[in-house]
C-alpha cells in the first residue's frame, strides 16, 4: 500500500524511511534549540528549527539522517538549521555510517536570517564534501512539494547520489523570481506543466541530474536509499574532468532548446510527448545507452 | 573598484589577466615572491552566473590542478548571483554551479591554496560556489554582500521593504556591509590600503579546515552556529 | 507575536513519558510539544502565536481540552502560525492520544 512521501512531515518521513523504532533524534524539540532571529520579525520559531537530525538503521545498516521540514519557513536554512546539518555531516566522518541520508525540501537560504543563512549554506556544502572525501556516501532524497532550490540545490549536486520523485523539483531559482525579473514570456510560473518539465524529477532523471526516479511513495524511497548504502563516489580530478566535458557537451547539444520536450526528443526518447503521463517505473526503460551519453 | 585597478594594485604589470565576456582569468606574479605564480579567475561587471560562466571559471581551476601542482589560486568575486533565465534552469544551472564549487574544493584538497576576494558585489548562489568555497574569503571595505535585493526579498518573505530597509541598517543578519560578514566569520578579513600584504597574509595562512563558525563565535556575529554543531558532535 | 499561558489543576497523571511533538509550524498550522510538567498536580499550556488578539478563543480551546482530559504533571508548549481552533484542538488531542495511564479513562 502506497504512503505518499510528499504528504508527510519531515518527522514522519524519517520514521517511515528508517527501520521501525531505530531512530534516535539528536537535538530534538524538547531541547529547544531554536532560531534567535525570527522573533524580531514577528515569526514564531519551531522547536527543532525545521530540521530533524539523528541516527538510525536502514535494512540493519547504521545511517545518519537529516530531514528538512518544508512547511516551516519553506525549509529555508537559518543559522541553527544549518549548524544542525553541519553537525550531522561532521559526525559522519567520525562515526562512519553506511550513508548520510538528507531528505531535502528547501527554498535554500532562509531569507529571514539572510546573512547567517548564506554562510550556513556554504558551511553545509564544505562539510558535505568532507564526508564525501572520507568515503561515506551522502544520499539526497528529494520528494517534497516545495522541491530543492537555491543553496540546497547546490548542495544536492555536491552529494554522491540523488533520488527524486516526479512530485519533486530540483533547481536554482523559483519560477516566480525568474518571472519577476524577466517577465511571463521568459518563464510562466503559473504553468505547472512547464515548471515540472523544466525542473521536475522526470526531466532531471532523463538528463542524468538525478540517479534514481521513484514513485511518490515511502517504500520506493526506502528501497532506493537502501540500494545506495556504502556506494561512495570519491571526487577526483579525472571525475571532475569528465563531468566538465559532459557539461560542456550538454550546452553544445541542448543549449538552443526552448523546452524540455525538445531535449527529450534529441535525447532519443521515444514518444517524448507522453513522458509527463508516464509512471516513474516506466521511465527506467526510456533511455538507450546512446541517449545517456549525449546527456 | 574596477578589476583593472584592483589587478594593478595587487600585481602592477606582472600579470596576464584578461577579460573574456564577464570572466577574468590569467596568471600573476606574487608580489615580492620571486618566481611564484598565482592563478587568477573570477568575474566582473556584477556578472550573472549562468551555465557558461560557471563552466569557464571551473575550467581555469581544473587546468591549474591538472598542469600546475601546488599553484595558489585567487578568486575575484563580483556577481549579482545566478542568472535568472529559463534556459539555465532547464540545463540544471545548480549542477554547473556545484561543479565550480567542487572544482574549488578539489583544488584545496590537492594542495592548492585558494583565496577569494570580494572586490565589488557578491550575491547568493554566485557567491556560495565561488568565494565561500575558498580556504578563506576576504573583501574590500567598500564591497557589498547580499542574499537577495530588498524588493525581491520583500515579495518572497511578505515583509515590507520599509521593515527590511530598517533592519538592513541596524541588524547584522540583514545588513549588506562586509563588516557584518567579518563579524559573522564569513569573511576572514578586509583588505584596506595595502592590498598586497592582505593577499600575502591570506596565502601564508596554512589552515585548511572550515573555521568560520568558530570565528563567528569569537567575533560575536554568530553566537549559536559553532555551539550547536559541537552539541551535535557530542550527542 | 503573542504569548499566553494557562494553568489548570488536573487529575490524571500519565505514566512517565518522553516528549511528544505533533504538528508543524506552517501557515494555518501549529506544533504542540507535550512534556512531563514540573507540577505533578497541574497541566500548563504555554502558547506563542503570530495571530494577535485571540486570547479568549485560546482560553476556550484550552479549557475545552482540559475538561476532556484533566491531565496532571504535563506541560504543553505551542508554536502557532494562525491555526483555526479546530486544528488546535485536533493537535492537542493527537498529542494526548500518545499518553498512557495506569488507571482511569483510556484516551
Amino acid at each position: 500500500m502506497k504512503l505518499s512521501f510528499s504528504e508527510l512531515s519531515a518527522r514522519e518521513r524519517v520514521a517511515h524511511l528508517l527501520d521501525a523504532g531505530s531512530f534516535t533524534e539528536i537535538l530534538g524539540p524538547a531541547e529547544r534549540v531554536v532560531s534567535p532571529h525570527l522573533a524580531q520579525l514577528g515569526v514564531p520559531f519551531s522547536f527543532d528549527d525545521g530540521v530533524v537530525i539523528g541516527n538510525g538503521t536502514l535494512w540493519g545498516s547504521k545511517v545518519l539522517i537529516a530531514a528538512q521540514e518544508g512547511e516551516f519557513m519553506g525549509g529555508g536554512v537559518g543559522e541553527v538549521h544549518g549548524a544542525k546539518l553541519v553537525g550531522i555531516l561532521r559526525r559522519a566522518v567520525s562515526t562512519r555510517p553506511a550513508a548520510v541520508l538528507v531528505l531535502a525540501e528547501s527554498g535554500g537560504v532562509r531569507l529571514h536570517e539572510a546573512n547567517a543563512g548564506l554562510i550556513a549554506v556554504s558551511e553545509v556544502m564544505r562539510a558535505l564534501l568532507d564526508v564525501r572525501a572520507a568515503g561515506i556516501p551522502v544520499v539526497m532524497l528529494i520528494g517534497g512539494a516545495n522541491g530543492c532550490f537555491g543553496g540546497m540545490g547546490l548542495i544536492a549536486r555536491c552529494a554522491d547520489h540523488i533520488v527524486m520523485s516526479d512530485a519533486a523539483r530540483m533547481s536554482m531559482s523559483g519560477p516566480e523570481v525568474i518571472e519577476s525579473s524577466h517577465g511571463v514570456e521568459e518563464y510562466d510560473s503559473r504553468d505547472r506543466s512547464l515548471v515540472w518539465r523544466t525542473t521536475g524529477g522526470k526531466h532531471r532523471f532523463l538528463m542524468g541530474d538525478c540517479d534514481r526516479l521513484v514513485e511518490d511513495d515511502m517504500g520506493a524511497f526506502r528501497a532506493a536509499a537502501a540500494a545506495l548504502l556504502g556506494d561512495s563516489k570519491a571526487l577526483t580530478l579525472e571525475g571532475l574532468l569528465a563531468e566538465h566535458a559532459m557539461l560542456a557537451k550538454r550546452i553544445e547539444c541542448f543549449g538552443d532548446c526552448h523546452d524540455a520536450l525538445e531535449i527529450w526528443q534529441r535525447l532519443g526518447v521515444e514518444h517524448a510527448e507522453q513522458v509527463t503521463d508516464m509512471e516513474s517505473d516506466q521511465m527506467q526503460n526510456l533511455l538507450s545507452d546512446n541517449a545517456m551519453e549525449a546527456a | 573598484m574596477n578589476w583593472q585597478t584592483l589587478v594593478q594594485s595587487l600585481f602592477g604589470d606582472a600579470h596576464t589577466i584578461e577579460r573574456k565576456g564577464d570572466v577574468l582569468s590569467g596568471t600573476a606574479q606574487l608580489p615580492g615572491q620571486q618566481g611564484q605564480i598565482l592563478a587568477v579567475v573570477g568575474t566582473t561587471d556584477h556578472a550573472p552566473i549562468g551555465v557558461e560562466t560557471a563552466l569557464a571559471q571551473a575550467k581555469v581551476i581544473l587546468d591549474t590542478v591538472q598542469k600546475h601542482p601546488g599553484r595558489a589560486i585567487l578568486l575575484l568575486v563580483d556577481t549579482q548571483g545566478q542568472r535568472l533565465r529559463h534556459r539555465d534552469e532547464l540545463l540544471c544551472i545548480n549542477r554547473y554551479m556545484a561543479h565550480m564549487g567542487c572544482c574549488v574544493d578539489l583544488a584545496r584538497r590537492s594542495g592548492h591554496r585558494v583565496i577569494a576576494l570580494v572586490y565589488d558585489q557578491a550575491l547568493s548562489g554566485g557567491f556560495i560556489t565561488s568565494g565561500l568555497m575558498a580556504d578563506t574569503c576576504h573583501a574590500l571595505p567598500e564591497a557589498e554582500i547580499r542574499v537577495m535585493r530588498l524588493p525581491a526579498m520583500s515579495r518572497v518573505t511578505k515583509i515590507s521593504e520599509d521593515v527590511l530597509e530598517a533592519l538592513s541598517l541596524s541588524n547584522p543578519v540583514f545588513a549588506p556591509g562586509v563588516e557584518n560578514y567579518v563579524a559573522m566569520g564569513g569573511i576572514a578579513s578586509l583588505w584596506r590600503g595595502d592590498l598586497q600584504s592582505g593577499l600575502l597574509a591570506a596565502l601564508a595562512d596554512g589552515n585548511i579546515t572550515d573555521q568560520r563558525a568558530v570565528l563567528g563565535a569569537e567575533r560575536g556575529g554568530r553566537k549559536l552556529s559553532n555551539a550547536v554543531t559541537q552539541r551535535v558532535l557530542a550527542a | 507575536m503573542e504569548h499566553l499561558k494557562f494553568d489548570f489543576a488536573g487529575a490524571h497523571a500519565p505514566q512517565n513519558f518522553k516528549a511528544i511533538l505533533v504538528g508543524v509550524v506552517g501557515s494555518g498550522n501549529l506544533e504542540v510539544l507535550m512534556e512531563p510538567g514540573a507540577d505533578p498536580a497541574h497541566c500548563t499550556i504555554s502558547i506563542t502565536t503570530s495571530a494577535r488578539g485571540f486570547g479568549p478563543i485560546w482560553e476556550a480551546v484550552a479549557q475545552n481540552f482540559h475538561s476532556q482530559h484533566q491531565l496532571a504533571g504535563v506541560a504543553i508548549s505551542i508554536n502557532d502560525m494562525g491555526a483555526t481552533p479546530a486544528v488546535v484542538s485536533l493537535r492537542l488531542d493527537q498529542a494526548a492520544a500518545s499518553l498512557s495511564f495506569t488507571a482511569g479513562p483510556a484516551l
